[in-house]
């Protein structure tokens, strides 16, 4: 049988285009770890439970092992790597996760501070079952979730003020 | 695991993915994919050609057709969660789709992907069962429909024919006095039921109960609906023991399938629980609301 | 929250954890991570058959695809390699990383596929054809040691690994003298830590310097002595990277057969190899599963409740070969008897094998199973004689000024409060305000309960199960070391010696070596060496890092402190008593304002010899290598010994609800009061107490290996094996209290296995709280909802007629 083994697309990854060669097979995941080079997605079951491949698709948490990089074409993908400001420098999320160490392998963190990216984004003052049903989809086997709960709870409360003392000036 | 090889083409029509299909038996459609990466990633499924329907706009939309509300098989079900239309014709889906998955997947599973792959514990099939949905589809560039209860032939099974691509399904809307109730149980909020119950009723004014549909997921090889219940509650108050005599009744005969999770008896028991649960949220849910006018 | 010490500045205080910083923007290092050039990926083919004979592998096919290098076979590599080591003496049951001959349970690895990428590796495992002759298996320890049971080794002659009968005490004489008895059989259902990183392993071979490098996501002592024994070479031409971040381990990452596979085939092929489990072969062939572990408990008890004597048996089904699992019947003799004063023990331990998959080493080392058959007979103690179970177990426990307090096994508990602990929980949980609010749940028609456990973790890593096990074995250190340097800037940097799996290691070092200085821990580097550079370790296994890794870095701190006084009391010229250390600075005590300066002491080590004290070295390099406290003997030809060193306390308090109709469960509130002596830092041990208590929630109530009766396991992805989500993890309340451990430097005991000790055993106790109004008892983990829901109707039937 004759098979069209690879494929020419572009992918816009953390607002970049890139011009790839791959197998329609190669999951999201795959692609951004193996031929951009970007390790913050972590594969932990490939299929789809665990949640520590979520990427943000137009600004929407997916799982990246449940999407061939072929069918990414033309989304906005955001990756951890996206979300950091610069060199050593934290957004207020990631800065939240170290306050409350809501983690301890860091192996489901980036993910989870993409959701909860997502999550704030969508709903700047969560509750605690927002929070809790957000990360849902995401498992954590070290902490128990309670400072990765309070780590989002935290960001949302210092980005309120943010915009409170923007607004105020 | 990593899924074999396969081509991938993305048509720009239904017409187009139907051709595509018609000429290779090994290919599949990919709508969210929810269902199918996982399986191809564990080569469970292996389409040697994979066809991309979700750029496919005809096929994402949710639109007021008056008696009924239409919506595109591409439709996300995050999207559906988040409609407002949906939320004020058809309450029940409103309801039930936040127990589809976590947001992370409902933010690529589709409303037509989920009915096609046709889970017995899926939502979504319970939701066409309970509300006599019609299905539509193209095959051989004709559309077709078919009502939701010919459409699910067992578990993972359709009439939908080989070449034929999924394009929306409509739901008839009840007016008047109407209540919506869902229950399923599992072992974690996220996963698949192990019995789910779906019922819209639609009360008279005295409370009586005019119309009523009740669903069974999860429990036989495809949801089906508790008729038999049906026709003894109407034009009666759903009170807790009539509605329990009448549901364990309608559930006699069914023979409840067994997995390492559930029992027969244990889905048979609960099926019925859930039912009344569901049934009884309807009624107050109904009742909430001001009378027709 | 924790209270700091006085006298201490940063050991206890709320500072961040500096390995965060590289999680959060995805900069961890994992092993997935680590790319080399010219790297080639395994696939593994596995058996089918719970157990089968090979008789043909035929890889011709796979190996005519391009892009495919090498299919490895069992024979190949056990004709090339010794077998892993097992720790007991069973000369015939050997392991090997791929069957060899037979295969002994379904997802065992038979066949590796080497391959330019993983996605071609396995289509070339699928046309791989293997022939098999399946054979009779057994899965059920009960009926492997019945006589007739097919043998999963022929050649050991039996299906048993280990069988000890030990007699703490006057055993007979107590249950004849007691007025009571009592016996019940409970069961932990197979289930183990499922790390949401598989195990993975990264290998190169350089043929000119003849060395291996090794990455790996490994949680083991003595790793890399082992892979060189496997492949007969000198340790020294192992090099395992300890600066690779594992991603969650909690005992499972123990691959030493994937390592040795992968070692083996870079070394055979020339180029680097990757071996990556995906989670069906995580699941399945892994060899990461934990205890499943059948107890039959006889306990003497008086009519007071108090306690006298208890006879367990204890057998676990280790699965298809020894792996670590046997030990794992071991360490709890270490803690038999809780936190309670029985006075004597029989304890017969039987490891036995079966047509499963093999057990690893899983969090708190069989400890947790046990202390759930302890408390599950509290709790049964308690209703035989109708009294309150808090009541029982407060009559038993040892008491605070009991300690240091000698168990009939020979173990000596270091410290405790237990009911210091118990009462705190109590009252931050307002006990009577809970049994109202259960009570109130039960007449609203729902099954209500309360469920307690106190139970002990015991740590510090002294591993005497090893000579206890097996005599043959004399081991008696487990040592832990650190090394510090100054650098002629005057910058500090500590070394530690193995990986980490999220348990904040580097911020300890840090914290433990700034409190002893006097200088801030943001100031001190901490890295990671390889294992040719490295002092002795033993991993951070059995909770034993803030003892071990604390000392070593407390004690090698505490001789660059010596060393920076003495140089500044010879070069002002006076005794060393004179001479005070200051954050950093020396100071006359006679005269303060003469004084040498941090940044003068550096100077002068690292470049004026001739101001040094006689038989210095120069430089400011320290180390220390430290030994286990309480270590160094072997255990008494009757089997006693002293197994850890230091002994944390915890007790849970569980409120429960369970909808009747479903047989689902809620935990309603959740208290844990944990002593662990000093913290060193409050945010980890927190984060190691709740994710505890959610990891025993998960052995509770979900998650189990499950197989079906053609020994084919049904729960081989995480769509079947169910890890707790942040739905099933309620709020939970941490109460702490400190009782400082005589033995360490800073009071501090372990943590790493807390709340997994107790949340099963006390979760437990609450559903049967819930139930035991039907008649019902539960004595089998995990409580499914489903069979749950079917016990609950079959009693309410039975009650109805």
């Amino acid at each position: 049988m004759h098979w069209r083994s690879r494929m020419r697309i572009e992918l816009i990854v953390n607002g970049t285009t890139h011009a790839l060669d791959i197998e329609p097979r190669t999951t999201l995941l795959d692609c951004l770890r193996d031929n951009l080079g970007l390790k913050g997605a972590h594969a932990g079951c490939e299929h789809g439970v665990c949640g520590a491949c979520t990427v943000l698709l137009d600004g929407v948490p997916v799982r990246s092992c449940l999407m061939f990089a072929v069918q990414a074409e033309g989304n906005q993908i955001t990756t951890i790597e996206g979300i950091t400001p610069g060199q050593g420098e934290l957004s207020p999320v990631q800065d939240a996760f170290c306050e409350t160490h809501g983690m301890q392998c860091g192996y489901c963190t980036p993910a989870m501070i993409l959701t909860a990216h997502a999550l704030l984004n969508a709903n700047p003052n969560p509750t605690r079952e927002d929070i809790v049903e957000a990360i849902s989809g995401n498992i954590c086997r070290c902490t128990g979730y309670a400072q990765i709960v309070e780590a989002i709870a935290l960001a949302a409360e210092r980005l309120s003020g943010a915009n409170r003392a923007k607004d105020a000036s | 695991m990593k899924a074999a090889p396969f081509e991938y083409v993305r048509p720009r029509s239904v017409d187009e993915a139907c051709d595509i299909l018609a000429g290779d038996e090994n290919a599949r459609l990919i709508a969210g994919g929810q269902t199918l990466v996982p399986m191809m990633a564990m080569r469970l499924a292996r389409p040697t050609r994979l066809i991309d329907i979700n750029r496919i706009a005809e096929l994402s939309f949710i639109r007021d057709e008056g008696d009924h509300v239409a919506i595109g098989a591409m439709t996300r079900q995050r999207s559906a969660e988040r409609d407002p239309l949906l939320a004020a014709r058809l309450p029940l889906l409103a309801r039930a789709i936040p127990w589809i998955g976590h947001a992370a997947t409902r933010a690529r599973g589709t409303i037509g992907g989920s009915i096609a792959n046709a889970d017995p514990a899926a939502e979504l099939p319970l939701l066409a069962i309970t509300l006599d949905a019609e299905l539509s589809y193209r095959a051989g560039h004709a559309s077709q429909t078919i009502a939701a209860r010919d459409f699910f032939a067992g578990a993972m099974t359709t009439a939908l024919p080989q070449d034929g691509c999924l394009t929306g399904v409509r739901f008839p809307v009840w007016r008047g006095r109407i209540g919506t109730g869902f229950a399923e149980v599992n072992a974690r909020r996220s996963d698949f039921a192990f019995a789910a119950a779906a019922a819209q009723v639609e009360l008279d004014p005295e409370g009586l109960c005019k119309r009523i549909a009740i669903g069974i997921g999860a429990v036989a090889e495809a949801p089906f609906r508790l008729a038999a219940a049906e026709s003894k509650l109407v034009g009666m108050t759903l009170d807790q023991a009539r509605v329990m005599d009448a549901v364990r009744a309608a559930l006699a005969d069914i023979e409840p399938m067994s997995d390492p999770h559930a029992s027969p008896r244990y889905r048979r028991r609960v099926a019925a629980e859930l039912a009344a649960r569901a049934i009884a949220e309807a009624r107050a849910d109904a009742l909430e609301k001001p009378h027709a006018h | 929250m924790t209270v700091k010490p006085p006298h201490l500045r940063f050991v206890s205080s709320d500072r961040r954890v500096r390995e965060d910083r590289r999680f959060v923007v995805g900069k961890g290092n994992f092993v997935a991570d680590v790319d080399l050039p010219g790297l080639r990926h395994v696939a593994l083919i596995t058996c089918p058959h719970p157990a089968a004979r090979i008789l043909n592998i035929d890889a011709s096919a796979a190996l005519a695809r391009p892009g495919v290098h090498y299919v490895l076979d069992g024979r190949e590599l056990a004709g090339a390699t010794l077998p892993l080591m097992s720790g007991l003496e069973i000369p015939h049951v050997p392991r090997h990383p791929l069957a060899v001959g037979t295969a002994r349970y379904s997802g065992e690895w038979v066949a590796a596929v080497v391959a330019d990428t993983r996605a071609l590796a396995e289509d070339a495992a699928e046309d791989v054809r293997i022939d098999y002759e399946p054979l009779p298996f057994v899965l059920d320890a009960e009926q492997a040691i019945a006589p007739g049971s097919p043998l999963v080794h022929e050649a050991h002659g039996s299906n048993v690994l280990l069988d000890r009968n030990f007699v703490w005490g006057e055993v007979d004489e107590d249950f004849a003298a007691s007025p009571r008895t009592l016996s019940l059989r409970v069961k932990w259902g197979r289930s183990a830590t499922v790390p949401i990183e598989t195990f993975g392993v990264v290998a190169q071979w350089d043929p000119w310097r003849e060395i291996l490098d090794v990455w790996a996501s490994i949680q083991m002592p003595k790793y890399p002595e082992q892979i060189a024994t496997a492949l007969k070479l000198p340790a020294s031409g192992v090099r395992v990277h300890y600066d690779v971040d594992v991603g969650g381990s909690y005992g499972v990452k123990r691959g030493i057969k994937h390592s040795v596979l992968a070692c083996y085939l870079a070394r055979r092929l020339g180029f680097p190899v990757r071996l990556i489990e995906d989670r069906l072969e995580n699941m399945r062939g892994g060899d990461a599963h934990g205890p499943e572990r059948l107890f039959d408990v006889d306990v003497a008890f008086d009519d007071a409740g108090i306690v006298r004597a208890m006879k367990m048996r204890a057998l676990d089904n280790v699965g298809a070969y020894a792996g670590r699992s046997p030990f794992q019947l071991g360490k709890p003799i270490g803690a038999i008897v809780g936190p309670y004063k029985i006075r004597s023990v029989q304890y017969r331990a039987m490891a036995v094998v079966t047509n499963k998959t093999t057990q690893e080493a899983v969090r708190a080392f069989g400890q947790s199973p046990t202390n759930f058959a302890i408390e599950r007979m509290m709790d049964e103690v308690a209703d035989t004689l109708g009294l309150d179970r808090l009541e029982v177990r407060r009559r038993n426990l040892i008491r605070h000024d009991e300690f240091p307090y000698l168990i009939p096994s020979g173990t000596n508990y270091d410290s405790g409060d237990y009911e210091t602990v118990i009462a705190k929980v109590l009252q931050h949980t307002d006990y009577e305000a809970l049994q109202a609010e259960r009570d109130a749940m039960r007449r609203g028609g729902k099954l209500a309960g309360i469920g307690i456990a106190a139970c002990l973790e015991p740590n510090g890593g002294n591993a005497s199960f090893e000579p206890l096990l097996n005599p043959k074995n004399t081991t008696t250190t487990w040592m832990e070391s650190c090394r510090i340097s100054v650098d002629l800037s005057g910058a500090i940097t500590a070394t530690m010696h193995t990986t980490s799996a999220g348990q904040g290691h580097e911020t300890m070092v840090a914290t433990v070596v700034g409190e002893v200085l006097g200088i801030d821990p943001d100031r001190i580097r901490v890295v990671r060496s390889d294992s040719l550079i490295s002092m002795p370790s033993n991993s951070p296994v059995g909770s034993r890092m803030a003892v071990m890794l604390g000392g070593a870095s407390y004690h090698a701190a505490q001789k660059l402190k010596a060393k920076l006084v003495a140089i500044a009391a010879h070069d002002l010229g006076i005794a060393p008593e004179r001479a005070l250390y200051s954050a950093g600075d020396v100071v006359d005590g006679g005269a303060p304002d003469r004084r040498r300066s941090w940044d003068e002491l550096v100077t002068i080590a690292h470049r004026n010899m001739h101001r040094m004290p006689e038989g210095f070295e120069p430089g400011l390099s320290v180390s220390h290598v430290l030994q286990v406290p309480t270590g160094g003997t072997l255990p008494t030809p009757d089997g006693r010994v002293q197994m850890y060193p230091c002994f944390s306390f915890e007790f849970h308090l569980v409120l429960l609800s369970i909808d009747p109709a479903l047989g689902t469960s809620k935990i309603e509130r959740y208290t844990i009061g944990h002593d662990c002596g000093t913290v060193i830092n409050p945010k980890i041990v927190r984060g190691m107490t709740l994710g505890g208590v959610a990891h025993g929630i998960g052995a509770a109530l979900y998650e189990e290996f499950a197989y079906n009766e053609d020994g084919q396991m049904v729960a081989q992805s995480l769509m079947d094996y169910l890890l707790p989500s942040s739905h099933e993890v309620p709020k939970i309340d941490i109460v702490h209290h400190v009782t400082p451990s005589p033995h360490t430097v800073l009071g501090q005991k372990g943590s790493g296995e807390s709340g997994y000790l107790g949340a099963p055993a006390a979760i437990a106790n609450a559903v049967n709280d819930a139930v035991r109004p039907l008649g019902i008892t539960v004595n089998t983990l995990p409580i499914k909802t489903a069979r749950l829901g079917d016990l609950i109707a079959d009693a309410l039937e039975k009650k109805a007629t």
